[in-house]
């Protein structure tokens, strides 16, 4: 045990010694989270639209307000003419300009019906579609309020829920994926450099020869990396909470146990990764290239697996990312408890496994 | 007869159809320094791997400080030292943490490290720098510090594979000295080297040429029976006839 310690206390040194090891495992996850939060978002913040209100009475100036108050829109101006709006669009100063046609409150209240004019530049078709997404759900908002306090008679609105995301944020798709990224990047980069470099350096050696088990030499490089790993994802996890406004509607413990079977998943990757390679660089390239973009890709948050090709859908179900970005997203976003979660809890177990029998066999092979 | 700390007889190693060492048989006696010398790739590292336990032989028999090569591997783990031919300490890790390191997975106790590391560093004058890591010293440094550390749980037997590589003849010297101090207090040296200036400190010698050992004497017995000079020219009339190329 004292023998398992004093390996313990080394690796830690090696750690906090090397100043690229420290960023990697630091800076990358702080990195990739703000990178992923906010850069790469889908979500559409500030769009500049303008107001053409030709009513300007009660309703147009409410709805005005309302989409003056959402953070998906600045208000750039109010124009007059629809001779002007084109000259804004041509200009490419607005994404979207609302139009209210005169009488619009005396319509809405009498007639029961009024139309507004959503006018988008759909040169780029996804964010003219949401935005216009974005206004009409505000229109309709104001369309309840004003059925409740008048208590008008029941007229047909079609009412959009979106589950779980209400407010359609990017970010609940993004932070399970960087967890899993950053897991499982850190943790097999971490320890197939780290075997490797003691192979390289000649103290692996050296260590054989010594009467200290084998298997604890593995063991105690796995320790250092499993605790920092942890900490890892309490940073990702604050950083997602306080920074992103990400809820973590299910239980945090659970959250917990599950990240740290995708650790020891990566672990023993890593592991396996150490066992077939010599030298340091092929040892990083391998972790890199193997994972790095396998978990981009078939993980699911960067590209709905749904729409790709049945073969892909295949070879994506043996990433343990992907069953741990399920588990995260059920978790987190649906607050769900491990009755849900545990088909996919048991593939990763499964796979953990499969890696750590076969890396130790290849393990023994080479003490042969 | 002093006693034998190590007995190989027939011990082979093959890799595939290759034979990197042929049927070797020898024995080195307790308290000795035995040189076991022979070009590139005749097979020298492969048969010290063998009798550290850091590769199982194809066949043969070996008995190292009493224990079976097969069988008692742990025990044999326990009661020899290592210096391999990379030098092998950590370079990020400062001079005292790499003795409190190896000190401490042979298991030894935090006073026994405490009290060898104190005479250590006494007798290798780093007094200085046990707070510097160990990559900043000059490598004759490292060497020297890489020996001592081998040596640190007292083993009966410590094998050195091409301890003195890459460095100047001072140095060498004066490496040399530690290992006869390690060699008066009784403790095996196996080594092996490519420098024949090396060869003439050891008290025996052995021979490798393509996997098996063609010679075995003290220096000046080979030198006689070589009618040699020095043993840079025994080393060449042996090797002359080597067909394996050096890699």
């Amino acid at each position: 045990m004292k023998q398992f310690l004093t390996f313990v206390r080394k690796e830690f040194y090696h750690v906090f010694r090397d100043s690229k090891t420290m960023l990697m495992l630091f800076g990358l996850p702080i990195a990739q989270i703000t990178l992923f939060g906010f850069a790469l978002t889908n979500e559409i913040k500030d769009s500049k639209i303008v107001i053409c209100d030709y009513a300007k009475d009660e309703a147009s100036q409410q709805i005005t307000y309302k989409l003056a108050a959402s953070n998906n829109f600045s208000i750039e101006e109010s124009l007059l003419s629809h001779q002007q709006i084109e000259e804004a669009f041509k200009a490419g100063k607005i994404k979207l300009a609302v139009v209210f046609p005169v009488n619009f409150t005396y319509d809405l209240l009498h007639l029961n019906t009024a139309q507004v004019q959503l006018i988008a530049d759909a040169a780029d078709p996804n964010t003219g579609s949401t935005l216009t997404t974005y206004a009409t759900s505000i229109i309709r908002d104001y369309q309840q309020d004003v059925l409740q306090s008048k208590s008008l008679p029941l007229s047909i609105t079609t009412e959009i829920r979106m589950l779980y995301n209400p407010e359609l944020k990017g970010v609940t798709n993004f932070v399970p994926g960087v967890m899993a990224l950053v897991l499982m990047l850190v943790c097999v980069l971490m320890t197939s450099v780290s075997i490797v470099k003691e192979k390289e350096m000649g103290t692996m050696e050296v260590l054989l020869v010594s009467p200290f088990n084998p298997f604890l030499v593995i063991l105690s490089k796995a320790v250092p990396y499993f605790a920092l790993s942890l900490i890892n994802l309490s940073v990702i996890l604050l950083l997602s909470v306080f920074l992103l406004d990400m809820p973590i509607n299910g239980s945090v413990v659970l959250l917990f146990a599950e990240s740290s079977l995708l650790i020891v998943t990566s672990l023993a990757l890593g592991l396996l990764i150490s066992n077939s390679t010599a030298s340091q660089q092929t040892a990083m390239l391998l972790s890199l290239m193997g994972l790095l973009v396998p978990t981009m890709l078939f993980t699911g948050f960067m590209f709905p697996l749904e729409n790709m090709p049945m073969p892909l859908q295949v070879i994506a179900n043996l990433v343990p990312a992907k069953w741990y970005y399920i588990i995260v997203k059920s978790i987190m976003i649906k607050g769900l408890g491990f009755s849900s979660i545990w088909k996919e809890t048991l593939i990763l177990v499964g796979m953990t496994t499969f890696l750590l029998v076969v890396s130790f066999k290849k393990f023994k092979i080479r003490l042969g | 007869m002093a006693e034998i700390v190590i007995k190989a007889e027939k011990l082979t190693k093959r890799f595939g159809d290759f034979i990197a060492a042929n049927e070797i048989t020898f024995d080195v006696y307790a308290g000795e320094i035995f040189g076991f010398l022979g070009a590139n790739g005749a097979g020298k590292t492969t048969a010290m791997r063998m009798l550290c336990g850091l590769s199982t032989p194809s066949s043969g028999k070996a008995i190292i400080a009493g224990f079976d090569i097969y069988k008692q591997t742990e025990s044999i783990k326990k009661n020899i030292g290592y210096m391999s031919q990379k030098f092998s300490l950590y370079e990020d890790l400062t001079v005292i943490e790499n003795i409190t390191f190896f000190g401490g997975i042979y298991g030894l106790s935090d006073k026994e490290i405490k009290e060898k590391s104190e005479i250590l560093i006494q007798q290798l004058g780093l007094q200085g720098v046990t707070k510097k890591l160990v990559g900043s010293l000059p490598l004759g440094w490292k060497q020297k510090l890489s020996f001592s550390v081998a040596v640190l749980h007292e083993p009966k037997i410590v094998f050195l594979d091409e301890p003195t590589g890459g460095v100047d003849p001072v140095t060498r010297r004066q490496f040399w000295d530690l290992i006869y101090e390690a060699s008066d207090k009784g403790i095996t040296i196996f080594v092996t080297t490519h420098y024949m200036d090396e060869a003439e400190y050891c008290n025996r010698i052995s021979m490798m040429v393509d996997g098996v050992v063609k010679a075995l004497d003290t220096p000046s017995n080979l030198k006689q029976e070589f009618a040699a000079g020095t043993m840079d020219e025994v080393f060449f009339e042996l090797a002359r006839g080597a067909k394996r190329k050096g890699d």
